[in-house]
């Protein structure tokens, strides 16, 4: 009786939740697809009509579709690599005795804290004008001809201030990793004679290997969306060169008022990040039943 | 022996920590020093790092001209506003999870999670038309919205894995000591959740105040939050940089303190509890 009744407040409970996120899961969904379906251009009120898969095919020709699919994977996939390639080294040395260590974790832990329009505006100005920035300054003084970051190297740029936002995050994620790690499993490695380098390969790497792969997947579901960082520098430029596909997707709903070829452009964006979804589910559905 | 190499490896290791955090840490003083210069020396060169005529005029002047307190209260309210929200429908939805599961809830809290990984850029098409038609752009209302739905997977799912931690032998004694449902969720529940409850505001505040896809594309002026007013920076003509860094001193303080309490609920609300 009891339990009949508890299972019934517990489906009250849980029903405004699910139904929420399920409207807002499906409604505006199934309202790009139907717009993607059609030539509907905010200029051009009341011509609205259907075209098939017209957009789909204009999206996907659009030689800006080919570089911001390019400039996507090169900003995810140098990112990734510097955060974690960064990160565990640093991670490694917090894990050390160190005096004075809550505060160094304060001040690593900080720029994950930063709004990304802020961090943005203060690399592009204070650091990286090619006048009056610190970085320029600094060259100066090695006898170096200044970068002009966001002219020659701009997908580079908005790469480093990416990774300086993103790199707290993954050393915060692989240093709580390592303190789980078991110390006994490394000294009796240490006794047996291991060295620091094949203890690391052998027992800290692999005891890693979890929460990198978290790392990845969840930098991933961001860094696919990177927008304010890249709306505040470049705005897309020079040319296309740091359009990604959500500034591709933006600019052409918000600027070019293409609400057709805008929404097909967001299903395709919805497609490639599913692909990565579908890898993270599995693996904290997994840790859900250990 | 031994001794003495364990005393070399912590200064040595202190030492390379101290400067690498330094480091990482550096933009943000740079940035906090050239709040106090003047515009002609935040701009100068060779910068001056600590021996600059010292001056608060910055912060006066970006309240003046813009008033940045409009874009604060905006800020407060759209955060706090969404994260009570997303809470007030979330706990409902995690106690029953967690307390009274069933065969499928491990299939609704995976699909809770699945709809986070939904690009936002996917649906901003439908979305603003959507804000458009009912006059919500530029609202206070519809951020909260927005901000509310995008982040309650994570919130159900921070409480959730709080719940669950929560002991069900504690519970069971309530129950047989004839509490009601609501009198175990009062003087039971309650008090043992509220841990959990505080770091899921945090992290969630944190969250919202620091977004900046919705806010950037649904307002411009009035309901302007401080992610769009920092932005409005961004403008060729507008560039001062004491008055930038004053204005981003001020947008990033208060939640750098609520993040620096709530770091080690961090990892675990970002990786969904698969790293704890």
């Amino acid at each position: 009786m009891a339990t009949r009744q508890t299972q019934f407040l517990a489906r009250a409970l849980l029903t405004p939740a699910v139904g929420l996120l399920f409207i807002w899961m499906i409604v505006p969904l199934a309202l790009t697809i139907y717009f993607s379906t059609l030539h509907y251009s905010l200029l051009d009120p009341g011509s609205e009509s259907f075209v098939g898969l017209e957009n789909f095919r204009y999206f996907l020709t659009d030689p800006a579709f080919l570089a911001s699919l390019q400039n996507t994977l090169l900003l995810v996939g140098s990112v990734l690599a510097l955060t974690i390639l960064l990160g565990i080294p640093l991670a490694l040395l917090m894990d050390q005795p160190v005096i004075g260590r809550n505060f160094v974790r304060l001040m690593v832990i900080a720029p994950f804290f930063v709004m990304p329009t802020v961090s943005a505006l203060v690399w592009k100005n204070l650091l990286m004008h090619p006048v009056s920035g610190l970085f320029a300054w600094l060259a100066s003084l090695f006898g170096l001809t200044p970068i002009d970051w966001f002219n020659d190297v701009p997908l580079f740029a908005v790469i480093l201030i990416v990774t300086w936002q993103w790199l707290p995050f993954a050393t915060l994620i692989l240093l709580t990793a390592l303190q789980s790690l078991d110390e006994e499993q490394k000294e009796a490695a240490e006794m047996d004679g291991a060295s620091a380098i094949s203890t690391f390969i052998y027992i800290t790497l692999p005891h890693l290997a979890r929460p990198i792969t978290v790392v990845i997947l969840i930098e991933t579901i961001f860094l696919l969306t990177v927008f304010a960082e890249i709306f505040v520098t470049t705005g897309g430029g020079p040319g296309l060169q740091t359009t990604n596909i959500a500034f591709l997707i933006y600019s052409q709903a918000l600027i070019q008022f293409d609400v057709g070829s805008a929404s097909a452009g967001g299903l395709v964006a919805v497609v490639i990040a599913n692909i990565v979804a579908f890898f993270l589910v599995r693996i904290v559905g997994r840790n859900l039943e250990a | 022996m031994a001794r003495m190499a364990t005393r070399q490896r912590v200064v040595v290791s202190t030492i390379g920590a101290w400067f690498f955090g330094f480091l990482i840490f550096f933009p943000i003083l740079w940035m906090v020093l050239a709040s106090f210069k003047t515009e002609l020396e935040a701009f100068a060169i060779p910068p001056s790092f600590l021996f600059f005529h010292w001056t608060t005029e910055n912060y006066a002047t970006v309240q003046e001209r813009s008033d940045y307190l409009l874009h604060a209260m905006n800020s407060i309210i759209i955060a706090g506003g969404s994260t009570l929200i997303a809470l007030l429908i979330a706990i409902p939805a995690a106690w029953s999870m967690a307390f009274s599961p069933t065969k499928r809830t491990k299939d609704v809290l995976l699909w809770m999670l699945s709809t986070k990984m939904m690009p936002p850029v996917g649906v901003l098409v439908p979305i603003y038309l959507i804000y458009k038609t009912f006059g919500l752009l530029d609202s206070r209302i519809g951020l909260v919205f927005i901000l509310c739905l995008g982040n309650l997977p994570i919130v159900i799912w921070m409480l959730f894995t709080y719940f669950k931690e929560i002991p069900r032998d504690i519970l069971e004694a309530a129950r047989m000591d004839g509490a009601t449902i609501g009198r175990e969720l009062v003087y039971v529940l309650t008090p043992m959740a509220i841990p959990g409850l505080a770091s899921t505001l945090l992290l969630n505040l944190i969250l919202a105040w620091n977004e900046a896809f919705w806010t950037l594309n649904l307002s411009t002026s009035n309901a302007a939050p401080l992610t769009t007013f920092i932005a409005s920076y961004s403008s060729p003509e507008g560039l001062f940089w004491a008055k930038l860094s004053a204005a981003s001193t001020l947008a990033i303080a208060p939640i750098l303190v609520l993040g620096w309490f709530s770091q080690k609920q961090l990892v675990r609300g970002l990786t969904f509890g698969a790293v704890k």
